[in-house]
């Protein structure tokens, strides 16, 4: 069994794996089955300032897509932030923490965009033990009409002044949670960075509609024949938040700022893949919402595995170890030259990679009357379309042509590094040293 | 119940009501709408699908199956029946495992097919349970073409004919249309009078008659040439009528019987409690048939039943699953052993058997023989063919025919099991006789 405790921010958790700010987390009852089940920390659903709390519809709140045999691949969201009071929600904060001291606990707020919202319930909060906040600029519905919500996390300069004045007003670490729902996440990531958060964490959820009701002609979830973009999570998410992460891991502005990892994260290999691109830890909701509490046994003896066979000691050997080999495309090897290969023992004839390419590629793939596929060289340019839509993992594999070999296609000799920029069809290629 | 399974002889009524109604439910019950959706969800939408090639019809199986995914299972059934208009009893008698789940990528993969049959079941029930009829007539030719045989190939190209817009009568010998799938399947393999319900459906698209108890060349009925001097063209799809003989000693005591005839009698019964059957049952053949006599038999409350096939079990006609289907209602299966007699008094008590073995010249008798009790007996060794006009090209037994259907005579074509070339399985007599029937309209409109 590997160590994966996890020091974020100075929070400490026995495991890397967290519940995010979201309905699992919205009570005492759930957040202590959620120990009892193994998570490592909790990011308590969000809370809102003093006063009456905020209502939610009372029809569906969700909506969902599906894949083969009703798989949950996305899940998208028109609840608010708790609609509970908000002395009930941190009486059972302190309850909790007090009972829990070794977990992660961090409180999740969303209060209107004025200092003094902010330093009135930053005192109360820090009455409860807390371990952190975590500041909601993402929910991407209903707050963000009020000016709250991923209308503050759309604007940089809110992000920044917000933050300064959490970190003005409390001890505690503070995390600034992002909205994707913008064209360049290193803008409020570097606006978090500037008004002193201690990380970030993403992504929040993505503005959608998840489908459309045919006959009554109104989006999923409707609510009495309407319905309204919601925020989109789960597997379908990941890639996206993956880039994202990535982009802050990498960016020379955010470098080195930490980062909880959000979107999609199923099973270990996911959170893995958040950490390798630079994510301390991650937070989980959908696999959670699907599945029950339960998973993260699995994300558990998963990652602990891993980690054995990689020899690693600690969590922070893995963090961010993708990150150097995230690049700008120019900076790809162009004579980095391969080919598919068909492994006919495991081939099981199903002709999609044949489908595939002829219909849709480079026409690289022959089939034979008795349905024996194979790759033509000289056609395939290694898009590995064939590879992805092979049902039968690693029947298809892309083999890389040594250096000096010719490639069939082009006829060239495979040479050195050379990339984009030193390209002659690049007009803008520097001259060769 | 007035006897049971001891006793002797050939009895009716040797179970409770209750065990009969379990005995002959449906073999294989239907998907119902979640269960097909898990199984259409498996299909890998193969590229020129091995499935389809192994399909007699070509149905287009991936596209099917696509729309059962999709929530259309209507668009499914369309699909299905385009080509193969009796989809609906192909689905519950085609030896799936040989055609297309035996060719079924995923069969490759796991060992464990998409459930193509059942699937296609599900379309198709739910399309009839709508009694929705999705083909329309074209323009009436005034045509007018005869389809001898009211079995699977003639009512294909009957459809198809009458699709086109030809006027068709069919000419059946029995008193019911369907032909084998009416009078010549285990019961349980379609309960609930599917095969008269699907030939009513079939009917909707309007434009054929059918004209019951008439028999190709039986005096006061008709000649071929009679129906070619009534009509534009003649379809022959009647079948096998005639049953091969043991050709042992013995062979004419009582209670030894076509298997054919036992299986459509059952078929037929109103009430299975009066249908006699005997405490030890033997069946001799290997094919579908004699798996459905041996079966039913079982079924029915005989005591013992045992199939005797004269070569191998792995070269029993009959498929894997339906031998397997056989051993597990209690049925035993001998294999590599001829009957050489049938012993009794009057009726039949012993069946004798030589044992056998592969041979340069075929099987070989082995002089060592044994006897089965047995007070009833079933024949199943295949069918011949009858009443045939003198005229025509025979060929193996059968009707010689080209293609495309064409026999030796002008303006008469065959297909289905009385024609050469199908495989005795309903699913290749409707590809004959819908192809026929094109090559009729080819020929009718003057190309």
């Amino acid at each position: 069994m590997a160590n994966l405790t996890s020091n974020f921010i100075g929070i400490k958790s026995p495991n890397p794996f967290w519940l995010a700010s979201a309905p699992p987390t919205d009570k005492e009852y759930n957040v202590r089955r959620a120990y009892e089940a193994g998570w490592g920390g909790v990011v308590w659903k969000t809370l809102g300032a003093e006063g009456p709390p905020v209502v939610n519809v009372n029809g569906p709140r969700y909506g969902v897509i599906h894949g083969a045999d009703r798989r949950v691949l996305g899940i998208n969201n028109i609840e608010l932030i708790t609609d509970r009071p908000l002395e009930v929600n941190l009486r059972e904060i302190k309850s909790v923490k007090r009972d829990y001291p070794d977990r992660a606990l961090v409180v999740s707020l969303m209060v209107p965009c004025d200092e003094d919202s902010w330093k009135a319930i930053l005192a109360r909060v820090e009455d409860t033990g807390a371990d952190g906040v975590e500041l909601n600029f993402g929910c991407p519905h209903g707050m963000a009409e009020r000016g709250m919500g991923s209308a503050v996390g759309q604007v940089p300069e809110y992000i920044e002044m917000v933050t300064r004045w959490v970190k003005q007003h409390s001890r505690m670490p503070c995390i600034v949670k992002l909205t994707p729902n913008i064209t360049d996440i290193r803008k409020p990531a570097e606006a978090a960075k500037r008004g002193g958060a201690d990380a970030v964490s993403l992504i929040n959820t993505i503005n959608s509609i998840t489908s459309v009701d045919l006959d009554d002609f109104a989006p999923e979830p409707k609510i009495d024949g309407k319905g309204t973009h919601g925020g989109y999570c789960g597997p379908a998410v990941k890639p996206i938040a993956l880039n994202m992460v990535a982009e802050i891991a990498r960016s020379p502005a955010t470098a080195g700022l930490p980062i909880s990892g959000i979107g999609g994260v199923t099973t270990w290999r996911d959170a893995a893949e958040f950490m390798a691109l630079g994510a301390g830890n991650v937070q989980v909701c959908t696999a959670a919402m699907t599945y029950g509490f339960k998973v993260v046994q699995e994300m558990i003896s998963g990652l602990s595995d891993y980690m054995d066979r990689k020899g690693f000691t600690s969590t922070a050997d893995l963090v961010g170890r993708a990150v150097p080999n995230v690049t700008d495309w120019q900076y790809l090897n162009l004579n980095y030259v391969t080919k598919a290969v068909i492994n006919q023992d495991d081939c099981i004839k199903c002709g999609r990679c044949y489908a595939a390419c002829e219909d849709t590629s480079h026409q690289a793939i022959a089939m034979s009357p008795d349905r024996v596929f194979t790759v033509k060289d000289e056609e395939c340019v290694a898009c590995n379309l064939c590879v992805d839509v092979c049902p039968v993992e690693n029947c298809i594999t892309m083999k890389e042509l040594p250096k000096g070999a010719v490639d069939p296609r082009t006829g060239q000799v495979v040479g050195d590094y050379a990339n984009w920029t030193t390209h002659p069809n690049n007009p803008s290629a520097q001259a060769a040293e | 119940m007035t006897n049971s399974q001891l006793t002797p002889g050939v009895v009716p009524g040797r179970l409770t009501a209750e065990s009969y109604c379990q005995n002959f439910a449906d073999v294989a019950p239907p998907l119902d709408g979640h269960e097909a959706r898990v199984a259409a969800d498996r299909c890998y939408f193969c590229h020129d699908a091995p499935c389809v090639t192994a399909c007699p019809t070509a149905i287009d199986i991936p596209l099917f199956i696509r729309q059962i995914a999709t929530g259309t299972p209507e668009a499914a059934a369309k699909t299905i029946l385009s080509q193969n208009i009796l989809g609906g009893m192909c689905a519950r008698v085609c030896p799936t495992e040989n055609l297309c789940e035996g060719s079924c990528v995923r069969e490759t993969a796991e060992g464990q097919p998409v459930q193509i049959g059942a699937l296609q079941r599900f379309a198709t029930d739910t399309l009839m349970a709508a009694n929705a009829h999705p083909f329309a007539r074209a323009t009436p030719t005034g045509k007018s073409v005869a389809v001898v045989g009211a079995g699977p190939a003639g009512l294909a190209c009957a459809h198809r004919l009458a699709m086109r817009g030809h006027d068709v009568t069919i000419y059946e010998s029995r008193p019911k249309p369907g032909g084998l799938n009416e009078y010549g399947i285990a019961s349980y393999k379609a309960p609930g009078g599917f095969a008269r319900a699907e030939v009513d459906w079939l009917m909707q698209i309007g434009g054929i008659s059918v004209v019951e108890n008439w028999q190709l060349g039986r005096a006061g009925d008709g000649t071929l040439d009679d129906l070619l001097a009534r009509h534009a063209a003649v379809f022959l799809g009647m079948g096998l009528a005639g049953v091969n003989a043991l050709r042992i000693p013995g062979e004419d005591r009582d209670h030894v019987t076509p298997a054919t005839d036992f299986i459509a009698e059952l078929r037929q019964a109103a009430d299975l409690a009066a249908l006699p059957v005997g405490r030890d049952v033997v069946v001799i053949g290997g094919g579908m048939t004699a798996v459905d006599a041996a079966v039913q038999a079982k079924l029915l409350g005989a005591e013992n039943v045992t199939i005797v096939y004269r070569r191998s079990q792995a070269d029993m006609p009959a498929s894997r699953h339906e031998q397997d289907h056989a051993t597990a209602a209690g049925v035993r299966i001998i294999a590599n052993a001829m009957p050489v007699a049938i012993h009794g008094n009057g009726a039949v008590r012993e069946v004798e058997f030589a044992y056998t073995r592969p041979g340069p010249e075929g099987i070989e008798r082995l002089p060592e023989t044994f006897r089965l009790k047995a007070d009833q007996c079933f024949k199943a060794i295949g069918q011949t063919l009858e009443g045939t006009p003198e005229a025509i090209r025979i060929a193996g037994g059968k009707i010689w025919i080209e293609h495309s259907g064409r026999t030796s005579l002008s303006r008469v074509w065959a297909g289905g099991d009385c024609a050469l070339g199908g495989d005795d399985l309903t699913v290749t007599a409707v590809a004959q006789g819908r192809d026929a029937a094109e090559d009729i309209h080819t020929f009718l409109m003057g190309a």
